[in-house]
């Protein structure tokens, strides 16, 4: 009995202390940090004590990437908090555009145009910033036919087209008689649409195929059935070199194996921008144009170990100009 | 008459005592192996699972996984973000569920009166521990994250959880409470106690050890949930800890971070790092369960 009273007295004490601490406070209060290290960030503000909190939404693509960058922006500004979800590309731009609560978009595609009018409706003007590159990679099973290297953009519409074909030996002659299982992304990822948007210009794939969203369900079914065949980002392939085999992709000019370097010099002609976007007026608040600038200059040096390819110093020089150029006007 | 007590007594003395012929004896005896395998079977795949989690996640347990925000690098990374969003989660959820879903028990079990609204709101109530849980996610994202404005916050996240878990609070209440021989409510009624002194005095003490047991195990399902809180806000990465009295702030949780290991490209995050995750979760856990057991042994000492 008196125990009982005892817990429903800690309960109510606990209850009015919920009550009592509803202000709504945003900033932490931290004790002040020690002065950020002088780190390799040339960026003016790097000396600069920022505070603050920063939403990020979009690409699965990205996220890690944006990830590693915040990593690094905690010791150079650990008061800024990054608050990172992840709800692909397009579920990125609905907050981005719609709700607006998000200053920075993930997106592994440029911004479509209906998103596009969706933030010019709610009056949000916004910066493209490209960070970085990823070579869609095709791939098959070790145990695959040995001649199977190779594959053109016609072959590939055989095997991945509305009208394709169930075996081997109808993609290419000389290929032998072995079934053709494909292990693919499902329809809401970015990954897919790039393939038949940019890779092959296609409405619409076939669709008996196993369809997934997890990038690590889709590598397993590759890696184990013979005769298979599929695709995803190159982190994947990078991190599991061994488990598959990866397909080279011949646009016209040639076989081209997916690599940092034939993605950089734009021969390999599955690559994709990987892309951050920004809203221009959130440039006005320091921690964000600061954390814009950090990214630029930190993502190469993260970039690798995420599993991506770095982005030419055009690209980011030309990233650079278009944030500098906002934050200014 | 002894070795009638118990089913199994009873069971063995009626087939000795029929004299049941040799077939009749050997189909008892499959039939009792039979159970066991099921049994086995159940035991054998939950031995498995956690030999696997823990050979694979038991290398990761060190303090820095525990002090340390995500990193890009499986050997750093930590799961600091989910731990303290998962624990100040839990912290509000048992502060919201307890004292809403015990009222709401007391009432409809004593002070309700038997009509047809009481009734309906039973059958609801009942019908609502078993909605799927990413209903309730979207129902706070709606009602909490855009009508009523919290955001993609802590409170958004607990209050989710807490609408989840609040119809089985108030069954489990309902059920440990109507356990109680009705004989002492009216034995202090008779003795001259109101109905609430005859309540929080006589029945409220002899029914909390079940009360408790149904609140914790509560819990600890709302704490592995990933769907509501993902539909709620919950974040994937943040390098700042969340506290119960932060509502405003946006949170991580385990599940979630757990998926964020499962879901990156590299072998050392998918396997190890998720493993270690798992393995802390499932500790939150058991150390709820075990709580749940020792509450209910103390109320029960008590007595």
């Amino acid at each position: 009995m008196r125990s009982l009273s005892r817990t429903a007295a800690v309960l109510a004490a606990s209850a009015l202390v919920l009550a009592a601490c509803d202000g709504a406070d945003e900033e932490p209060a931290a004790p002040a940090p020690a002065p950020a290290p002088s780190t390799s960030t040339p960026a003016p503000e790097a000396s600069e004590e920022l505070s603050g909190s920063i939403e990020i939404d979009g690409s699965s693509t990205v996220g890690p990437l944006t990830d590693a960058v915040a990593e690094e922006y905690a010791s150079a500004q650990p008061d800024v908090i990054i608050n990172l979800s992840i709800s692909g590309s397009g579920g990125g731009f609905e907050r981005f555009c719609g709700t607006g609560d998000t200053q920075f978009s993930n997106a592994s595609r440029p911004i479509k145009d209906s998103e596009a009018e969706l933030c010019a409706s709610n009056g949000i003007e916004f910066t493209e910033i490209r960070v970085g590159t990823d070579a869609l990679t095709m791939v098959t099973s070790n145990d695959s036919p040995e001649g199977l290297t190779c594959l053109t953009t016609d072959e590939v519409l055989r095997i991945w087209g509305p009208d394709g074909v169930d075996s081997w030996a109808d993609v290419r002659d000389g290929l032998p008689d072995v079934p053709i299982t494909i292990f693919a992304p499902g329809a809401d990822s970015g990954t897919y649409d790039f393939m038949n948007e940019d890779v092959l210009d296609i409405e619409q794939p076939r669709q008996d195929y196993n369809a997934s969203e997890d990038d690590n369900i889709i590598s397993q079914g590759i890696s184990g059935t013979a005769g298979s065949w599929g695709f995803f980002g190159y982190a994947y392939y990078i991190n599991n070199t061994s488990a598959f085999r990866a397909l080279e992709y011949d646009a016209g000019d040639g076989c081209v194996a997916p690599s940092p370097e034939t993605a950089q010099d734009d021969s390999y002609k599955a690559a994709r921008p990987l892309f951050v976007y920004v809203r221009n007026d959130a440039l006005a608040r320091p921690e964000v144009a600061d954390f814009a600038r950090f990214y630029l200059d930190t993502v190469n040096s993260v970039i690798g170990d995420v599993g991506y390819i770095p982005a030419s110093d055009a690209e980011l020089a030309e990233a650079r100009a278009a944030v500098e150029a906002s934050i200014g006007g | 008459m002894s070795v009638l007590s118990t089913p199994a007594g009873v069971a063995r003395a009626a087939v000795l005592d029929l004299s049941a012929p040799a077939a009749r004896l050997r189909r008892e005896r499959l039939f009792q192996a039979a159970l066991m395998t099921a049994t086995l079977i159940a035991l054998a795949v939950m031995l498995t699972l956690l030999f696997d989690v823990l050979s694979d996640g038991l290398g990761r347990i060190r303090s820095e996984f525990f002090t340390n925000y995500t990193s890009r690098r499986a050997e750093d990374t930590g799961i600091r973000t989910g731990l303290t969003g998962s624990l100040s989660l839990m912290a509000l959820v048992a502060g919201m569920a307890f004292p809403i879903g015990v009222g709401a028990g007391i009432y409809l079990e004593i002070f309700a009166p038997n009509n047809r609204f009481t009734r309906f709101m039973q059958i609801n109530i009942a019908n609502l521990a078993g909605v799927p849980s990413v209903v309730y996610g979207l129902l706070s994202a709606a009602m909490f994250v855009y009508i009523a404005g919290f955001g993609r916050t802590l409170i958004t996240g607990a209050l989710a959880l807490t609408l989840l878990i609040l119809p089985v609070i108030i069954v489990a209440s309902r059920e440990a409470i109507r356990a109680v021989p009705p004989s002492i409510f009216n034995g202090a009624l008779a003795l001259g106690a109101t109905p609430w002194q005859a309540t929080s005095k006589q029945v409220l003490p002899v029914a909390m050890p079940g009360i408790l047991t149904g609140t914790i195990l509560a819990l600890s399902r709302a704490v592995g949930e990933t769907a509501p809180i993902l539909v709620a806000g919950a974040v994937f990465s943040r390098r700042a800890d969340n506290e119960p009295w932060n509502l405003l702030e946006p949170f991580g949780a385990l599940p979630v971070q757990v998926y964020d290991f499962i879901k990156r490209p590299q072998a050392e995050f998918q396997i190890e790092t998720a493993a270690a995750g798992i393995i802390v979760m499932l500790t939150v856990l058991l150390t709820m369960n075990a709580s749940a057991i020792i509450l209910r042994n103390r109320y029960a000492r008590k007595r």
